[in-house]
């Protein structure tokens, strides 16, 4: 009994950050309708800021004070990356704000390195609590109960600032309706601003809280960012007390976990969410209209059309080259283009989901992952040969994204996104702690391609045919009555019910083509490198896509290979120097700022300017 | 004659407000029936109801006699229903003759085909429909630039796309300049003389009602306060009171204001 109440303990104290964060990201999408990425850098950002001044305040009052000023500071460079690269492109389509925020993590993780080494940090204790306290006999520490003291103080802080007060008002009326701001009269800008200042305020605060209890290190900001996405998931997006509720609920969950079901702590946490979605599609407290519309913001997309001649023999030539590259390139060439066209394959699939069907997956490493696991533990484990399992790999990625898709896809925009990124956490949490089967974290090696397509050459010409096979294919696929219905059901779903489209069936087989093509670019990739690792599954793998897919043009039809072929050469060319994401950060939000159409719809704009292309409307020129 | 649509006790309620309460009417094949009333009365979530895009909160839509409550729109469409909205759906990414296409490949069952080239697929049918709604000499136009009178025939041509037996109107004239609204209306009714399909359509317009409609319900407040001919509809006091005393002026006024 004490034991359980001593653990309940803990798992309430560990909630105390876990809320700060969740609501400062809760509060900045409901009033911006950004889901910001970012948000784990500013509580890591909290934790390193809180340990320095800690450094230099000294006794009890510098270590409060020094909590204290850290969320000012990291609440005062949050509301800067507002100001300086979030107020360009909030005109940019819908969603595109995130491919922002997340260059903001590269440039912080960096920032980060170069200020503080790359060791962990071990944070101060509190003066004055540093010891414990006995409870029904076991040892619960007195900071612990300090921080469950202070959880519903800010708390209620908060509820107090948005059900008390003017600006609580503003929150509210824009957190449930954007245009309604506008026409109070507020000024926009300034309460986009001081949102930001407040959420990553409060992210910074709980960075520092926790430092007592956890330290400072490196890796902080994506581990919190799962667990914060999934708080503010069951929650209920845009809802403070779902984000309590959820922090409260996800904390306890976890140190009982880790007491009872070691072996699958992870695993728990998002089977908990999926049950909850499941039950609740949009949270326990959240409501459906904040969940957002994605990506049907902004200017309108242009019809499409089939390449014109020129672009095909422009296509052509340039594969042409492409095929001749091992007679005329390096070796090292030749293994970079095959990294290159493989991860084009990756980017493109996503990019047909996002692009024709308007659904943004934040999940998607799931099925790219899964189909290398599924190609490695076949080769690993039951000596398949090569082409068996280059087949395993798209068909197991296909069906596992049909049983995820079919669940959902009951939820839509933000929710769908969040879903799609608890199954990849679910899948990543499986092949990370069911070590016996998947290897654990030391992944599956020695999964080498057969002979035939053993030395370099040859496997890049099994890469360049699968890899511009599968593009050209989807490309095929949105010119089909299958891509045109795909964006009937996006463009008015209602209408296209109406017309007895079946929009949930059509998005369904949108979602397991992406996962299969996932699934090949996966099952190709882990025979080039002869090995796979669960980060291949993780949060950063997905987000990669995503950024690929936005960076390229979401309303073009080549943006994601481009996307995929500009940034996989960046990041290859810029590994190789130090403060690399840093660099690739800073040029993210570049072409953020520069090119919010993607390179693809930016090339297109110039072309046009250049008299290169006609425009799209007076054209009846093709109504025969 | 069987009706083709009948309509039982039918209701919607959201929470406290009864949007739709109890409602009950016949339409038979051939004719034209204007559902009036003013803003608020019920009258679009009464066709998201028959069209199966609401559920009822009671009551029963029957279509031929059939049972049809509770169906995915997607049903009803293929049991030979077409629809336009009083905010016009169209898809904004594609053309004026893809969005006609669209349909055409949906009625043809086609929509999940991925190898054939779409552009080529029922083009011809599509012109027809459009040249129908006076549509065709903007074909190749990106729907999103379309002025809002031409979206509201592009969604017409979209409705007739099927060859409908019944046809569910809201408010096809709204947002249009009064020269435009006539000619819509006669263009309707030309369609529906010809096809020989059923019509049920809400309109503001009262020429527009008085012209064509062969039979006028007027909804007030989720209830039918009047069924009759148009002629007995303009003469009805409780139909006036509601309107204010004003009789067609003032409704025509209403119309333009909301
Ligand atoms: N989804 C909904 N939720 C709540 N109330 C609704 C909803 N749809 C319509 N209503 C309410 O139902 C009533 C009837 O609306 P509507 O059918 O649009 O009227 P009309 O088309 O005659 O103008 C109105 O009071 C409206 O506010
Ligand atoms: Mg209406």
């Amino acid at each position: 009994m004490g034991l359980i109440l001593a653990q309940l303990l803990t798992g309430l104290a560990n909630a105390g950050a876990l809320f700060m964060v969740a609501s400062g990201l809760s509060l900045i999408f409901g009033v911006t309708r950004i889901v910001n990425f970012a948000h784990g850098s500013f509580y890591m950002l909290g934790a390193y800021v809180g340990y320095s001044l800690m450094q230099v305040l000294p006794g009890a009052v510098g270590f409060w004070g020094a909590i204290l000023l850290s969320g000012l500071v990291v609440g005062l460079i949050g509301a800067l990356v507002e100001v300086i690269v979030l107020r360009r492109v909030y005109a940019a389509p819908e969603l595109f704000q995130l491919v922002a925020t997340f260059g903001v993590i590269l440039v912080v993780q960096d920032l980060a390195l170069a200020i503080w080494g790359p060791t962990d940090l071990l944070g101060p204790r509190a003066p004055g609590l540093r010891g414990v306290v006995r409870v029904m006999g076991e040892p619960v520490p007195q900071y612990d109960l300090a921080l469950i003291a202070i959880t519903p103080v800010v708390a209620l802080a908060l509820w107090y600032l948005i059900a008390r007060t003017r600006v609580g008002v503003l929150v509210r009326a824009a957190t449930q309706d954007r245009e309604m701001v506008a026409a109070l009269g507020v000024n926009q800008r300034w309460l986009f601003t001081g949102t930001f200042f407040l959420g990553c305020a409060l992210a910074g605060l709980g960075g520092a809280l926790q430092l007592p209890k956890g330290g400072a290190d490196l890796l902080m900001d994506f581990t919190i960012l799962a667990q914060v996405f999934v708080v503010v998931v069951i929650g209920g997006m845009g809802s403070l007390p779902g984000a309590l509720l959820a922090s409260v609920l996800i904390s306890v969950l976890n140190v009982f976990g880790v007491s009872y079901l070691p072996q699958s702590t992870l695993v728990l946490m998002y089977v908990v969410m999926v049950a909850v979605l499941m039950w609740r599609p949009f949270g326990l407290l959240g409501r459906a209209e904040v969940a957002g519309e994605l990506g049907q913001v902004g200017a309108p997309e242009e019809p499409i059309r089939p390449a014109g001649w020129p672009i095909r023999a422009t296509v052509a030539a340039a594969l042409a080259v492409l095929a001749a590259l091992p007679f005329w390139g390096s070796p090292f060439s030749v293994v970079l283009a095959t990294d290159i066209l493989i991860f084009c394959l990756f980017a493109a699939s996503l990019h047909m989901l996002i692009g024709l069907g308007g659904l943004v997956s934040f999940g998607h490493a799931a099925f790219w992952g899964g189909g290398a696991y599924v190609a490695a533990l076949l080769v690993a484990r039951l000596d398949v040969p090569m082409e068996v399992a280059m087949l395993a790999a798209p068909v197991g990625a296909g069906l596992a994204a049909l049983a995820v898709g079919w669940i959902a896809l009951r939820a839509s925009g933000v929710y769908f996104a969040m879903l799609t990124l608890a199954f990849a956490q679910l899948l990543w949490s499986l092949v990370l702690q069911w070590g016996a089967v998947t290897g654990g974290d030391d992944g599956i090696v020695g999964v080498w391609p057969a002979d035939w397509a053993s030395g370099n050459t040859a496997y890049f010409y099994l890469a360049l045919a699968l890899s511009v096979g599968g593009i050209l294919a989807l490309r095929h696929m949105a010119h089909a009555p299958l891509g045109y219905a795909l964006r009937a059901a996006r463009d008015a779903p209602l209408r296209a019910e109406a017309t007895g489209l079946h929009t949930r069936r059509l998005q369904l087989v949108a979602f397991a083509l992406a996962g299969t093509l996932a699934g090949l670019a996966g099952g190709l990739f882990v025979f080039s490198k002869g090995s796979v690792f669960p980060n291949e599954l993780e949060i950063s793998r997905s987000f990669d896509a995503l950024i690929v897919v936005f960076l390229g043009g979401v309303k073009t039809l080549s943006g994601g290979w481009v996307g995929g072929a500009v940034f996989e050469s960046a990041e290859d060319l810029l590994t190789r120097f130090a403060f690399w994401r840093l660099t690739l950060g800073l040029l993210i939000i570049a072409v953020v700022i520069v090119a919010p159409e993607g390179i693809v719809g930016a090339a297109r704009g110039l072309a046009r300017r250049a008299g290169l292309t006609r425009d799209a409307d007076p054209a009846r020129e093709d109504a025969r | 004659m069987t009706p083709i649509l009948e309509v039982r006790d039918l209701s919607r309620h959201f929470g406290a407000i009864r949007a739709v309460d109890g409602v009950s009417f016949r339409l038979a094949p051939g004719e034209m029936l204007a559902l009036i009333g003013p803003n608020g009365a019920g009258k679009s979530t009464c066709f998201d109801m028959l069209m199966g895009q609401t559920d009822p909160t009671s009551g029963q839509v029957l279509l031929d006699g059939r049972d049809i409550s509770g169906w995915p729109a997607r049903r009803v469409w293929r049991a030979g229903v077409g629809r336009t909205f009083q905010v016009t759906a169209t898809y904004g990414s594609m053309r004026v003759v893809e969005n006609v296409q669209t349909a055409l490949m949906s009625h043809h069952r086609r929509s999940f085909a991925a190898w054939p080239r779409f552009r080529r697929l029922y083009r011809d049918e599509a012109m027809a429909l459009l040249e129908q709604v006076g549509m065709a000499d903007q074909a190749g136009r990106p729907a999103a630039v379309l002025a809002y009178g031409d979206l509201k025939r592009l969604d017409l041509a979209m409705a007739l796309a099927h060859g409908p037996r019944l046809l569910l109107m809201d408010e096809p004239t709204a947002g249009m300049a009064p020269a435009e609204r006539a000619a819509l209306m006669e263009l309707t009714a030309g369609i529906v003389a010809r096809q020989g399909m059923a019509v049920l359509f809400t309109e503001h317009d009262m020429e527009a009602v008085f012209g064509h409609a062969h039979r006028v319900l007027v909804l007030n407040r989720g209830e039918i306060i009047a069924d009759g001919p148009p002629e007995a509809i303009r003469a009805d006091a409780r139909v006036q009171e509601v309107y204010l005393g004003g009789g067609a002026e003032a409704l025509a006024a209403e119309a333009r204001d909301g």
